[in-house]
């Protein structure tokens, strides 16, 4: 894949010093997702604590993770890692029979280099379930990149495909076809070879992106992850794979050199501008051609009016957190907003370059100023930025939230994009309903007066 | 390695930046990865902090692997002392940085060369202490090295003040109702007539700390934190301490008696008069706060012989107990603590108010006593109060660990008389919604069930299909019934009879419109 980027988009880097989620994290929704996985999160007490306190109430309610806290013993190699893991491995599938568990490397996994890839395929011999290793680290990674390396280490664990006996089936089945059939099943797929999505996505948003294809008579053959880890898609030779959220570019490079998979490269799926142009590349590289997609996607621009009369001419400020940045920023361009700066703590321009085209595009249709990118951004300098813009809106992390609307600077909690249901065009108005929010309680509360709430003018 | 989903107290590290967090001007650096700031977003969302707490990184990434910190840790002190000027800066070492095993204080040592502020190295490791006692620790630690500082600089005044004042060691951020408990206290002290010499570390200015000795006294609310300050002041200043904790009537009593004690001794030499404090106590107790009357009403009377368990720090399950017991007549199957290692004193103290004692940090333990002894209350923490909910068994809250809603924007104390009442309220609606809910059962429950039921069948007509009907219910179960609704009345107005997946979807389109 070629990058081909205008010269007038820069990305800057700056120290690194920004806050965002552990990527441990990921558990939190991959757990719900598939649903008979468990994971084991090996680390300490500190990750632990993070769990326990980002996840609120969800700790309450049984979850199927748990923590392997590492004790001093652990670290100074006194006790064996291999029969400790054996131990509590033991322990959940006694309790929990999961079809798959899955171990969360963290930071003291990797400082203490404790093998733990060696060691997964002797225990999942040994104790009879598929054990996989996630390296999900704050040292490497961040936050939603969590989920990147899971399904980077499922992508491994994807079947062959039966190639040549699926497409006979597949032949015979169109062959045969009858008119009787139910009215949906009629609904004639193109012959294309066989796409898989990738990226965890609620099942009911997967469903209306698998949807949205099918009006375009495109087959989506499975999904990465799919509901139950017994359920993974066939991968291999001549399938085409397509990536649903822009930090997965693990496992997109995975399912390039290992699975041997096709990459479709194309922006995400996020507001119906991204959504098109998903659908449209997809439609391309098959050779199908995309029917009634402009219509769609002015019908729904029409019914957002009353939101984007609220955003339009409004700027937004993303200090960057959890890689959806490009995606958002693009979004909220078209809907009419003026970005100033879109803060991502990890800019990989191969795999999200159809994306980045999208947002200069857009841009230039828009007539709006080019939003400077800012890759491991620095949280005090962005302060700083951001008092001299005084933007209208600050997407931000919980630490910065509370204090910057005590200056008077309205927020939006960036975590809540990443557990809203933002993919496909029915979702759009989703996402500006989160974005609208402190807009719209800024206007109820205007007469309140008080914008800042803070004694010292800092 | 040990299997675990809850834990009572968190990781050495929070305690240092709880305790750095709550003085003013103060910068704490955690020597840690990416995202292990999280107790910003702790800070920022539980007590809704306007300021930005004063807690950054410098970020362990792989390159700090590979080389060392190097410069890195010392150009992040140097650039915080720039931007911020703060008093001190505090190197908080994580569990990542104790088996990295860098010379974290020769990297203070030579910062503390060039910056302004003063530099300290936390001395907590992770993998020896919790949160609880890393608090402890470092607030002595940052108490000592002031005082030494001014010592070496002889500018220390070990004049007391001519009135009696005492310091309240140990109200700081993220700790359990602290902020009503410290106005508590002051009105406490003031109508007592003691001055108070200093509050630490909450608002605290760290170069104020030289005027601790001044005072007659220290006052120790809360001995998980604190502690160690004080005998470091008794040992090296003689200045005694009261750890009594003034929860409750009877310690509260106690608390102001030992303060008297102590004043007595001290005002011999001079000329101060003495005042008699019992004509107080026995008006608060009696009069302002209502606890005592309350024991005696009639619903108070009721709750005689109820059984209850409760569990918390040491400080809060001990001082619930003796109330529970001694002030309410309830009785108490079984108390205990998280705090493993003040398992003695906590035993000591419950000693003769309680049938059992439970000293266990693993959340399971926990949920099997209550499992087993069915009380009609808990008094706990969150995960009580969960483990309560699964056991339909009514809970309230009187210690951390705990979320949003123990960080009232209203009065809530517990220590000082107001404490008192505010307890015995928690107390008696923790039993009554118990005995309310009891009731209900016996009477059949609300009579609304009917009415709610009816309004929700609407799907008279209509076929959902097995497609649309498995979709349906991976639908978020606190909106399927939204959905549901929805999509039948689209249906309806498009004359749909079979609902298919595709028509849930049209519908979530149209509703957008």
């Amino acid at each position: 894949m070629s990058v081909k980027l205008d010269e007038t988009l820069t990305v800057e880097c700056e120290t690194g010093n920004y806050h965002t989620f552990c990527p441990i994290s990921c558990v939190s929704w991959l757990y719900q997702k598939i649903e008979d996985s468990f994971f084991l999160v090996v680390g300490t007490k500190t990750c632990g604590y993070f769990l326990q306190n980002a996840l609120g109430v969800m700790i309450f309610a049984e979850p199927r993770y748990a923590m392997a806290e590492l004790e001093e013993g652990d670290i100074s190699a006194q006790l064996n890692d291999y029969e400790g893991l054996k131990r509590l491995c033991i322990r959940i599938r006694r309790d929990r029979d999961p079809s798959v568990i899955i171990w969360i490397g963290t930071c003291t996994t990797e400082i203490i280099k404790m093998d733990l890839e060696g060691m997964a395929p002797k225990l999942e011999w040994e104790i009879g379930i598929p054990i996989l290793v996630a390296r999900a680290n704050g040292l490497d990674y961040a936050f939603t990149q969590g989920e990147d390396t899971v399904l980077a280490a499922m992508a491994h664990r994807c079947p062959e495909p039966e190639f040549p006996l699926r497409e006979q089936k597949e032949m015979i089945k169109k062959v045969f076809a009858f008119p009787s059939r139910e009215k949906e099943e009629l609904h004639e797929y193109a012959n294309h070879p066989s796409l898989v999505l990738f990226g965890s996505l609620p099942s009911n948003v997967a469903s209306q992106l698998n949807l949205e294809l099918r009006r375009q008579s495109i087959k989506v053959s499975g999904w990465l992850p799919a509901q139950r880890y017994t359920d993974l898609p066939s991968l291999g030779d001549g399938v085409y794979v397509c990536g649903v959220n822009p930090f997965l570019s693990r496992t997109a490079t995975t399912l390039i050199r290992r699975g041997k998979c096709e990459l479709i490269g194309a922006p995400f799926p996020i507001g119906p501008d991204g959504t098109r142009a998903w659908i449209e590349k997809i439609c391309s590289v098959f050779g199908v051609e995309a029917r009634g997609l402009e219509e769609r996607e002015e019908r729904i621009w029409e019914s957002l009016n009353d939101y984007l009369d609220l955003v339009r001419g409004k700027s937004v400020f993303f200090m960057g957190d959890n890689l959806l940045e490009v995606s958002l920023a693009r979004f909220l361009i078209r809907c009419g907003m003026i970005v100033h700066e879109i803060g991502i703590p990890y800019m990989d321009k191969r795999y999200q370059a159809a994306e980045l085209s999208l947002l200069l595009d857009t841009c230039t249709r828009m007539c709006a100023p080019i939003p400077r990118i800012v890759e491991k951004p620095d949280n005090s300098n962005q302060i700083r930025r951001l008092r001299e813009l005084r933007p209208d809106l600050a997407i931000t992390g919980m630490a910065h939230a509370n204090p910057l609307e005590a200056r008077g600077i309205s927020t939006k909690w960036s975590v809540e994009f990443t557990f809203a249901q933002m993919h496909g065009s029915a979702n759009a108005r989703d996402v500006l309903e989160l974005v609208t929010r402190p807009l719209r309680r800024q206007s109820n509360l205007e007469h309140f007066g008080r914008n800042t709430l803070v004694i010292k003018n800092q | 390695m040990k299997l675990a989903y809850w834990m009572y107290a968190g990781p050495a590290h929070i305690g240092t930046l709880r305790v750095a967090s709550s003085f003013k001007n103060v910068h704490a650096i955690m020597h840690a990865p990416l995202g292990d700031d999280y107790f910003n977003v702790m800070r920022s969302m539980l007590e809704r902090e306007r300021d930005f707490t004063a807690a950054t990184a410098s970020i362990v990434d792989r390159h700090v692997l590979a080389r060392g910190s190097q410069e890195r840790v010392v150009d992040n002190i140097l650039r915080k002392d720039q931007e911020e000027h703060p008093d001190l800066i505090i190197l908080t070492p994580t569990c990542t940085s104790s088996i990295l095993q860098e010379d974290l204080q020769n990297f203070v040592d030579r910062a503390s060369i060039i910056s302004n502020s003063s530099v300290i190295f936390a001395d907590v490791d992770h993998y020896q202490v919790n949160e609880i006692q890393a608090a402890d620790r470092t607030l002595e630690q940052v108490v000592r090295y002031y005082l030494d500082r001014s010592h070496t600089h002889e500018a220390l005044d070990q004049f007391v003040t001519d009135v009696p004042s005492v310091n309240i060691i140990g109200i700081f951020t993220l700790g359990f109702h602290n902020q009503h408990d410290c106005r508590e206290l002051r009105r406490l002290l003031r109508d007592l007539d003691i001055g108070i010499n200093q509050i630490i570390p909450e608002g605290g200015y760290v170069e104020d700390l030289k005027e601790l000795p001044k005072a007659w006294l220290n006052l120790i609310p809360y001995r998980e934190v604190g502690l160690m300050t004080a005998m470091y002041l008794n040992k090296e200043y003689a200045m005694p301490y009261i750890s009594t904790t003034p929860m409750g009537a009877v310690e509260i009593a106690e608390c102001i008696r030992q303060i008297k004690k102590k004043m007595d001794t001290l005002a011999s030499g001079s000329s101060n008069k003495r005042i008699d404090y019992e004509p107080f106590i026995d008006t608060q107790t009696r009069f302002v706060s209502q606890a005592a009357w309350f024991s005696r009403s009639i619903d108070c009377q009721n709750l005689t012989g109820k059984e209850t368990v409760v569990f918390g720090d040491a400080t809060h399950a001990a001082s619930i107990t003796k109330i529970l017991a001694r002030e309410m007549g309830i009785h108490v199957s079984c108390a205990g603590t998280f705090c493993k290692h003040d398992a003695e004193w906590f035993k000591e103290q419950i000693q003769g108010f309680c049938d059992e004692i439970l000293i266990t940090d693993d959340h399971a333990e926990v949920g099997d006593m209550i499992a087993r002894i069915e009380p009609s209350a808990i008094f706990g923490t969150q995960m009580e109060r969960h483990i309560g909910k699964r056991l339909d068994i009514p809970c309230g809250v009187i210690s951390a660990p705990v979320h949003i809603q123990n960080f009232t924007l209203g009065y809530r104390p517990f220590l000082g008389y107001e404490g008192t009442n505010q307890i015995a309220d928690l107390v008696y609606n923790s039993f009554a919604l118990g005995m309310e809910e009891h009731l209900l059962d016996i009477f059949g429950g609300h009579d609304t069930k009917e009415i709610m039921n009816k309004s929700l069948s609407t799907n008279i007509g209509l076929i959902w299909n097995p497609e649309s009907r498995l979709e349906l219910s991976k639908i978020p179960r606190f909106v399927r019934e939204k959905v549901k609704k929805n999509t039948e009345k689209f249906a309806r107005q498009k004359g749909i009879q079979t609902i298919t997946v595709g028509v849930m979807y049209a519908a979530k389109e149209a509703l957008s419109t």
